[in-house]
């Protein structure tokens, strides 16, 4: 085994490790606990997400990332722990107050509205729209400008994510990656500070994959922080800045995205299970022959030991 | 068999101020199931607190029309928030529990013999319909043509009953055109969904609740305005009707609830008055009067199943849009 030595990092502050403090945190999480009857899901004892950057949460199947995702976004309640999000505290505060506050996530299993059209779901992404409260509603002119704007800066949006053309159809008459786009865009009407993405990978086709990257490497352009959730690591390796593993529950490594795989408490969580590793990708091919040479080297000195 | 006399029965009917209760009734659980996506088997009982808030008002406590109407209001607002507060939060399926067994509660707390003295017990309430008809500014004669004829005390309360049904209809349409729509039917849809998008799903929830609890007790009023207050009406197959005249006409639709309560009603009356003609008239004989009766109401459910299984969208309904299963 190499001897320990410290690592530095441009966005964290002191040494890079489990748990480490970041330069400019935009979510700190503290203690979080969460149990399903004896099993204890998600045990985070410090985290911090970095701001106006990209970081990706991975982890085996059942490290609990969504369920922690659950419990960030107010749509679970923990047993124990706090967190916060600029600042301020966010436990005990409704999944609907969180979005408000700039936090705003989609789903693993995409949720878009079927028997709305597209262009409303967008609409409803939107914040601050006067006629959403039900007396104001009776009056359009109450309303009618506000969602005038809102209209403009979905059709905005819509042509960004090329969905455009669809923007009358019924949600439910989109594909399974045009909901994606769709789910993502829709996130961003009401211009959040934080996007939290849950596998927005998931079950899309390579073609929209590059452009869903393309899309969210935009979002940090734009400013907009990202936390996400993946298991395509050839996606992970593209586009985070920062990269917390977890397994079973806890933040077992964090670092950039080039080292993090080289990290022991990772090779150990994911030891045995063959991640999706990219193999039918010729551009990555390189990069999975010598990451597959490492982790076997890895193996061999764990077997040496 | 006289086929005129049963024909102007059936088209008179069509306009009944009861066409306008059983509406005035469909349009509450179309904002309910249709825009809302909330499932209430309980629109009997919103309809009995409306009904008796405002019998018990004017008869116990001798409110004036406007306080009982008001009284009426109010109670099923309460009605609602009892309702709304526990199950909300819940599953869609909960609410549908929820409402079918409170709807029986409402309606045996008001047949119990110990509130008699309030709620007339079985026999229900009646003769509190005098403030209202002192009000009638209407001159004394007949108004109206054909079989759509009524005298100047029906026409009073017709006028009334299809006036809230106008009223009701303007109001849904309003909000469902609204901002204030668009949230409520995402929260048909998915309310994880719109949650995420920072609305809160559960005053939504409530106020699509209270909104067409509302129009069920003013369904309740305008039903009892020309007859007496029968606890036995209001049992669940006066809730089944209501979804039968919704799911006709559209349950997500405008003009749905109202078209429905119209083809239900001449329906029902024009089946009774053929089946039970041939009847009496001997042309079938395997049945009794009776039996002519409630074979209709078989005729009906058979008639609900059809329409849920090839046109789920109702008359009106966008097919896409309104399917049950998406």
């Amino acid at each position: 085994m190499s001897e320990p030595t410290v690592v530095t990092h441009p966005l964290v502050v002191g040494p890079v490790g489990p748990g480490c403090k970041k330069v400019d945190p935009i979510v700190i999480a503290d203690g979080v606990v969460r149990r399903f009857g004896g099993n204890t899901a998600v045990h985070v004892d410090h985290v911090e997400v970095p701001r106006g950057k990209i970081t990706a949460l991975i982890g085996p199947n059942g490290a609990g990332k969504t369920t922690f995702f659950n419990l960030l976004t107010g749509f679970d309640k923990p047993n124990e722990g706090d967190w916060s999000f600029n600042g301020q505290n966010l436990g005990n505060v409704p999944a609907f107050k969180v979005a408000r506050r700039g936090m705003v996530r989609t789903f693993q299993l995409t949720k878009s509205l079927g028997r709305l059209t597209v262009l409303q779901n967008m609409l409803l992404g939107a914040t601050k729209q006067p006629g959403e409260n039900v007396f104001t509603a009776l009056f359009k002119p109450l309303w009618k400008s506000r969602e005038e704007e809102i209209t403009t800066r979905a059709d905005d949006l819509l042509a960004r994510f090329k969905l455009d053309a669809k923007r009358e159809d019924y949600a439910a008459s989109l594909s399974g990656g045009q909901r994606k786009l769709l789910e993502m865009a829709r996130a961003l009407m009401s211009e959040p500070e934080l996007v939290m993405l849950d596998e927005p990978m998931a079950g899309v086709n390579p073609a929209l994959t590059q452009s869903l990257l393309g899309h969210i490497k935009e979002l940090k352009n734009d400013g907009t922080s990202v936390l996400f959730v993946e298991h395509d690591m050839h996606m992970v390796r593209h586009i985070s800045d920062w990269v917390i593993v977890m397994a079973e529950g806890k933040v077992v490594a964090e670092g950039p995205p080039e080292t993090v795989m080289d990290d022991q408490a990772v090779i150990d969580a994911y030891l045995g299970a063959h991640h999706d590793t990219d193999l039918g990708d010729m551009i990555e091919q390189k990069s999975v022959a010598e990451r597959a040479r490492r982790v076997e080297a890895k193996e061999a000195s764990l077997a040496d030991d | 068999m006289d086929f005129l006399f049963v024909l102007n029965n059936a088209l008179g009917v069509a306009l009944s101020p009861t066409t306008a209760a059983y509406a005035l009734a469909a349009i509450g659980i179309g904002v309910h199931f249709g825009y809302a996506g909330l499932l209430n088997f309980g629109q009997a009982g919103f309809m009995a607190i409306g009904a008796y808030a405002f019998g018990i008002t004017t008869l116990t406590l001798g409110f004036p029309f406007p306080l009982a109407f008001l009284s009426a209001v109010v109670a099923s607002v309460v009605f609602a928030l009892i309702l709304g507060i526990p199950t909300l939060r819940l599953r869609a399926d909960y609410l549908a529990i929820v409402t079918i067994a409170s709807a029986e509660i409402v309606r045996y707390i008001v047949s119990t013999t110990g509130l008699s003295d309030v709620t007339g017990g079985a026999s229900g309430l009646s003769a509190f319909a005098g403030s209202f008809q002192a009000m009638n500014p209407l001159p004394s004669g007949s108004y109206g043509f054909g079989p759509w004829t009524y005298s100047r005390a029906e026409f009073w309360v017709f006028l009334w009953g299809w006036g809230l049904v106008a009223i009701a209809t303007v109001v849904v349409w309003l909000l469902m055109r609204s901002p204030w729509g668009r949230v409520v039917k995402g929260i048909r849809e998915d309310e994880d969904a719109v949650r995420s998008l920072g609305k809160n799903v559960y005053a939504y929830k409530m106020q699509a609740l209270v909104l067409g609890g509302v129009f069920g007790s003013l369904a309740g009023v305008i039903f009892i305005l020309p007859r007496a207050i029968q606890p036995t009406n209001y049992a669940t197959t006066l809730t089944f009707f209501t979804w039968t005249i919704l799911l006709l006409g559209g349950a997500a639709t405008v003009f749905g609830p109202i078209i429905g309560s119209m083809i239900f009603w001449v329906l029902l009356v024009l089946t009774e008055g053929v089946i039970g003609g041939l009847v009496r008239a001997d042309i079938i004989t395997f049945i009794s009067t009776t039996q002519a009766g409630q074979i209709r109401f078989v005729l009906l459910g058979l008639a609900l199943i059809l329409l849920v299984v090839f046109r789920p969208q109702g008359i009106f309904g966008n097919k896409k849009e309104l399917s049950f299963n998406v």
